[in-house]
């Protein structure tokens, strides 16, 4: 009698939990557009990835195709090299371009995939050749303030940096955005 | 210990001794628990009658000697071993070690559940025929907590017989309980050894109780046995221990050695006491 | 005179520091040697499986109002005070995440486990104590029964089942909660707050990782419980403080845990 009770407690303790974790994967989660199946994995190169981060959205005309897997720094070209992870279901020509943009004026930064025209599809392992990285702020308020050519002092110092510090840690590449603006605007002041 | 002995007797304790570092509880200890048997262990208290129990229950090791249940050496079994001679025996404990979270009725079933695959209607017959035994039967619905003392203990005696053992185990089953359900347990105790066919070893310091069911005494002191034999011879007895502890005389021939020994044991755990801070 | 002095009470706290140090790693071994024979046990627990369902319901079931509440005021209080913040800069429709992001990687999995040992731990460490403390393990030892199979792996299963079904419903109604401050309290926009939320929780890195989280907790908190019940002095005293150690012991074990595994997670 007494046992009887229990198990139908535990067996609503146990729906509850399972109706719980459901619940968040579905409405929290949104399971269906993140949790993405199978991938393929391709590569892109970038100069300046600014706040980019591992797990950030790849995107295409708007829809996630992907997350950004891995990014890492490659010591011979000085660049940082970023891992997208595809849908397999969506396939992109070879000369797709990838862009670095953000959401909204300060919010986080993603991965836009723009289609090109040719006929050979990418593959698990090749590398996205037309890239353009994140854009800067500094970098536009000094070419906004001073109309100088685009690698001024400052601005090329810290790309190096937040590519050298560590190129994981994306708390690095924060900084670099927060406090530079900074020395942009005041160290110009004293001539 | 020749076939003959063997037979005869299901639990023997040979040159047994046990204790722990420096502090030897039992120093060579030889008994013998003839089949179909009531056979008492009687001593001060802290003169480790219980601890034998537990060797013969496989619950401790000897340092030395060997307890044998059923011509088995029993600190030589493996695990499932012990088990099996375990399911031969039932204990009895001193506050009697119901479960707390079982009815009367689910307690005296708890051996048979565990150990046999018998229909729950089996089971439940089985039970209060256990409980019939100790007079118990119309208490099978109530919780341990709702139970006196007395009846407690009865409750754990019946879950003791529930397998029908062949070895039952009393660790003091009179201590802490008023005359009446003293005389009941210690009726019991000769009916049950005598209905089961079993062999019971009480572990006691109650004389009067034990000299009217024990068949056989044996008085354990100082880690030895100083003195063995039937109630009547033991009343007889001139030994000066025997004597006064049978009498329960406050002062006896030879009190000063007794009081000795836990003197000493009492300044040696002051000592230990004071190093261990 | 006064120099020896000071010298033999210098000695005396060097012993004791040492005593207690070496008491803590021989606990430790003694902890881990009951893991490994609760989980060599399990097998045979197991075919009782209904022990441990009885368990689930002294654990999970009868911690389920306490830690549902809990969940529910952590959530409203995480979005009033995400809600002013964040207000500041102007992304009051960023409490969605807020919210969902700090029940699913920390709060959930975390105040579960603390309300766990405060709630199921300490009755386990009190109930495994008295049976000592009265008998019933030796009885039961006697009876040919191990007691480790009978009443120590039934309750650790129970406990590592319980937690982390404890912990989702704490972020689940920690969400609810937060949905109720954030969308008709204050007036944020019901379609922002969940899409937000859609937009920057992760199944596998956030919700599943959440889950894992609480399963280790589960398994530290009953272990803990467990062990502190199984090692108690068998008096009163014992018991009681064995009690106190277990809230101490797991809530400190949840915490360096919750470290390790976060770091350990984040470098995945």
């Amino acid at each position: 009698m007494e046992r009887t009770t229990i198990d139908l407690w535990v067996g609503i303790f146990v729906a509850l939990g399972l109706a719980a974790l459901l619940g968040l994967a579905m409405k929290v989660g949104n399971l269906t557009t993140s949790g993405i199946g199978e991938t393929y994995t391709v590569t892109a190169n970038f100069e300046n990835i600014g706040g980019l981060k591992p797990r950030a959205p790849v995107k295409s005309a708007g829809v996630v195709v992907g997350r950004v897997s891995d990014i890492t720094f490659d010591g011979t070209t000085f660049e940082a090299v970023v891992g997208l992870s595809i849908d397999k279901r969506y396939a992109f020509p070879k000369d797709t371009f990838a862009n670095i943009y953000t959401a909204g004026l300060l919010g986080e930064q993603y991965i836009g995939l723009e289609a090109g025209g040719d006929e050979v599809a990418l593959v698990n392992g090749d590398k996205i050749l037309q890239t353009q990285d994140a854009v800067v702020l500094e970098k536009m308020i000094s070419q906004f303030l001073y109309n100088k050519a685009s690698e001024s002092p400052e601005a090329k110092e810290s790309g190096e940096g937040v590519a050298k510090t560590d190129t994981n840690s994306t708390k690095a590449a924060d900084d670099a955005l927060g406090s530079n603006p900074l020395d942009a605007m005041t160290q110009p002041a004293k001539p | 210990m020749t076939p003959n002995t063997l037979a005869q007797n299901i639990v023997e304790i040979n040159n047994l001794s046990f204790g722990y570092k420096g502090r030897m509880l039992h120093q060579g200890i030889n008994m013998v628990f003839p089949r179909g048997k009531v056979v008492a262990i009687m001593g001060g208290s802290g003169s480790g009658k219980t601890t034998l129990l537990r060797l013969i229950g496989g619950q401790l090791k000897p340092s030395k000697g060997e307890a044998r249940v059923e011509g088995q050496i029993v600190h030589q079994q493996s695990r499932d071993g012990i088990y099996k001679l375990r399911r031969k025996m039932g204990m009895l404990f001193q506050q009697g070690a119901l479960f707390t979270d079982l009815s009367v009725y689910e307690n005296v079933a708890f051996p048979m559940r565990e150990h046999t695959d018998l229909p729950e209607s089996m089971i439940h017959d089985l039970v209060l025929m256990k409980l019939n035994a100790v007079g118990l039967r119309g208490a099978h619905k109530l919780m341990p907590t709702e139970l006196s003392g007395g009846m407690a203990r009865r409750v754990a005696l019946a879950r003791a017989i529930a397998l029908d053992p062949d070895i039952i185990m009393y660790d003091e089953p009179f201590a802490g309980l008023d005359p009446i359900s003293m005389g009941v347990i210690c009726g019991l105790i000769r009916t049950l050894n005598d209905a089961l066919g079993a062999t019971s070893i009480i572990v006691s310091h109650d004389v009067k109780e034990t000299f009217t069911i024990a068949d056989y005494v044996y008085f354990v002191a100082n880690g030895v046995v100083v003195a063995e034999g039937t109630p009547e011879d033991l009343r007889k007895s001139t030994l000066p221990f025997v004597h006064q502890f049978v009498h329960g005389e406050k002062d006896g021939p030879v009190p000063f050695h007794y009081a000795a020994g836990d003197y000493a044991q009492d300044l040696l755990g002051f000592e230990n006491a004071r190093q261990g801070a | 005179m006064i120099r020896s002095n000071i010298l033999v009470g210098l000695v005396r706290i060097l012993r004791k520091i040492g005593h207690n140090f070496s008491d803590r790693i021989w606990r430790l071994g003694a902890g881990a040697r009951l893991f490994g024979l609760t989980l060599a046990y399990s097998g045979e627990s197991f075919r009782r499986f209904h022990l441990t369902i009885r368990e689930v319901y002294f654990t999970g079931v009868m911690s389920l109002i306490i830690v549902l509440v809990s969940a529910f005021f952590v959530g409203m209080v995480l979005a009033l005070q995400g809600y002013y913040t964040l207000q500041k800069y102007g992304s009051s429709e960023a409490i969605g995440v807020l919210v969902a992001l700090s029940l699913l990687r920390e709060l959930g999995p975390v105040v579960t486990a603390l309300l766990f040992a405060g709630r199921a731990g300490t009755a386990i460490t009190a109930e495994i104590g008295l049976m000592k403390a009265t008998e019933q393990l030796s009885a039961m030892e006697m009876m040919a029964v191990s007691p480790i199979a009978r009443v120590v792996a039934p309750r650790f299963w129970a406990g590592v089942i319980a937690m982390p079904i404890l912990a989702t419903l704490f972020s689940m109604v920690g969400i609810l909660g937060g949905y109720l401050v954030a969308v008709p309290l204050i007036g944020v926009d019901a379609g922002a707050f969940w899409s937000q939320m859609q937009a920057n929780v992760d199944w596998r890195f956030d919700i599943l990782n959440g889950v894992i989280k609480s399963l280790v907790f589960g398994v530290a908190c009953t272990m803990i419980a467990l062990f502190e019940g199984y090692d108690a002095p068998p008096t009163a005293e014992g018991v009681s403080r064995a009690t106190t150690r277990t809230v101490v012991t797991s809530s400190l074990a949840v915490l360096g845990l919750d470290f390790a595994l976060t770091s350990f997670m984040i470098s995945m």
